[in-house]
């Protein structure tokens, strides 16, 4: 899931100016993170009314980061977005720019800070699991990802720093290697560790900025 | 082979090998580091010069390394992942050895979170691992990292690593120095040591495995310098193992400097006689001038 933070209304405020505001949310990872599902939009907009800005109107979107989908769905708002001079967006930076594209005249402006690619632990507490780096490693390391969780991105063994198991970077977090080692030791397969990784390929992270499914799309 | 540089003449002499750390300063004034060095000199054989350690600006280890060349000392270029890509590691590599820079010392890197820019963004394309496999790959078979050859000079360059013998899990320590090895280090230089038990068991472990055949292994010493240097490195360096007996010591202490010399004297006099241990490496913060001290003291100088 990417994981948002709603930003604090005081900068929300000053993005908006003087409104009018049409609010639009998702229904999936920012309603998971309760930061753009249907309450926090509600919610959103009876604070933004508090404030004499006008509202409106607001959708979910199903979800934010959906082209065609957003088109019908924003059809029926035709109106109440014309209306207004900014559309906020509660949603990932996907979405924010999916809703950017189909906006006419209104400043499309965000609402949230997109953090990572993570785990719902509890409800409310979510933690990184994924960098997107486009070249898989967990089968290396128990199904465990230190290019993601380790801060240094190591791939041949722990920094040295952790102590009691826990990141000398974050002492909340468990050292990703610390892992690792427990999973592969409980398996008799630690031995698997002292193969060299080799340096990453990077470019199929940083490189990578467009895939066209050929076969997918072309099915009817 | 002919060494490539002063510390593997005298490591493969069989030699106790000294290094001793010398922190360049936080400016751009050369003669800080030149006093320092004059300090020094004669005190050791080969000089690290460190890589914006713990990820505070200083000035840089390869401008300190070619000051020191200057002066006739031999310096050990530190390389840290955190701040360069592969393209600039392999760079400062060939020029290095174009000036006759001929020691490096490969490491990850103290995290940027603990230095005085925190909110820079850290590299980490690749790690130390892999750094200490490209310098071997570029030195021995003179190639790029992929795999182009290099056309104009392949660099001459003795490789360095350090290892911990404190770091959690304990049984991933002997595996990570065995890495190492395996990817090219020629010599090992090793966390400070204070808990020599520790270290002495790690050593055991270490020579049943035949590791220190298969490199140089180079003892860590810092002495230390006062009770608040002693609570920092206990509680707040990580990866840093002070016992309670030693810090018991120091807080007791009358006279701080001499306890933490004390110390570190009969550390040094202990690990000089550890088997498959061929040198010392002295990192004195902040107090570089005991070292010249505790190299006499502990029988190791005229160097």
């Amino acid at each position: 899931m990417i994981v948002t933070r709603q930003k604090s209304f005081e900068d929300i405020l000053k993005q908006v100016d003087k409104g009018p505001a049409f609010l639009i949310g998702c229904s999936e990872c920012a309603t998971l993170c309760h930061t753009g599902g249907e309450e926090e939009i509600i919610q959103m907009k009876m604070n933004l009314e508090q404030k004499k800005i006008i509202v409106t109107g607001w959708i979910v979107l199903d979800p934010a980061c959906h082209l065609q989908n957003n088109k019908r769905l924003l059809k029926t708002h035709h109106d109440e977005l014309l209306q207004a001079k900014k559309i906020i967006v509660f949603a990932c930076g996907n979405g924010i720019q999916t809703v950017r594209e189909l906006a006419q005249d209104a400043d499309v402006i965000t609402g949230t800070e997109t953090l990572f690619l993570g785990e719902i632990k509890h409800t409310n507490e979510f933690e990184k699991r994924c960098i997107q780096c486009g070249e898989c490693v967990v089968d290396n390391y128990s199904g465990l990802c230190p290019v993601s969780r380790c801060p240094k991105s190591m791939l041949n063994g722990p920094c040295g720093g952790a102590k009691n198991g826990c990141c000398e970077v974050d002492e909340e977090l468990e050292c990703i290697w610390d892992l690792v080692y427990k999973q592969l030791k409980s398996k008799g397969r630690l031995a698997q560790l002292k193969t060299i990784q080799k340096p990453k390929d990077w470019q199929k992270a940083t490189q990578t900025r467009r895939i066209v499914n050929h076969d997918r799309s072309q099915q009817p | 082979m002919t060494a490539r540089s002063n510390l593997e003449q005298i490591l493969n002499d069989g030699r106790f090998a000294v290094t001793a750390e010398i922190g360049p300063p936080k400016g751009a004034d050369p003669q800080k580091i030149q006093n320092k060095a004059i300090l020094l000199r004669g005190y050791a054989d080969a000089f690290n010069v460190t890589d914006n350690q713990t990820a505070v600006v200083r000035m840089s280890s390869f401008a300190g390394c070619c000051l020191l060349h200057q002066m006739n000392m031999e310096p050990i270029l530190q390389m840290t992942c955190r701040d360069k890509n592969r393209i600039a590691l392999q760079s400062e590599i060939l020029g290095a050895s174009a000036l006759d820079i001929r020691n490096v010392l490969c490491l990850t890197g103290d995290h940027q979170s603990f230095g005085n820019h925190p909110c820079a963004k850290g590299v980490y394309d690749i790690d130390s691992i892999q750094l200490i496999q490209i310098i071997k790959q570029m030195r021995d078979d003179g190639l790029f990292q992929n795999g182009e050859v290099i056309p104009a000079g392949k660099p001459i360059m003795f490789i360095g690593a350090a290892a911990n013998p404190y770091s959690e899990p304990y049984e991933l320590t002997i595996d990570r120095l065995e890495k190492k090895i395996l990817a090219g280090a020629d010599f090992i230089q090793t966390q400070s040591v204070f808990n020599v038990d520790h270290f002495l068991g790690w050593m055991d472990d270490v020579r049943s495995r035949g590791l220190d055949k298969k490199t140089h292994i180079l003892a860590g010493v810092t002495p230390l310098k006062s009770k608040k240097m002693t609570e920092r490195m206990k509680y707040h360096v990580p990866g840093v193992d002070v016992p309670d007996e030693i810090e018991q010591r120091m807080n007791n202490a009358s006279d701080e400097k001499k306890e933490g010399y004390d110390i570190a004297l009969d550390t040094m006099k202990q690990l000089k006689v550890v088997k498959g241990v061929h040198g010392v490496h002295i990192t004195a913060l902040f107090w570089e001038e005991i070292t010249p001290v505790l190299v006499k003291e502990s029988g190791l100088h005229p160097r």
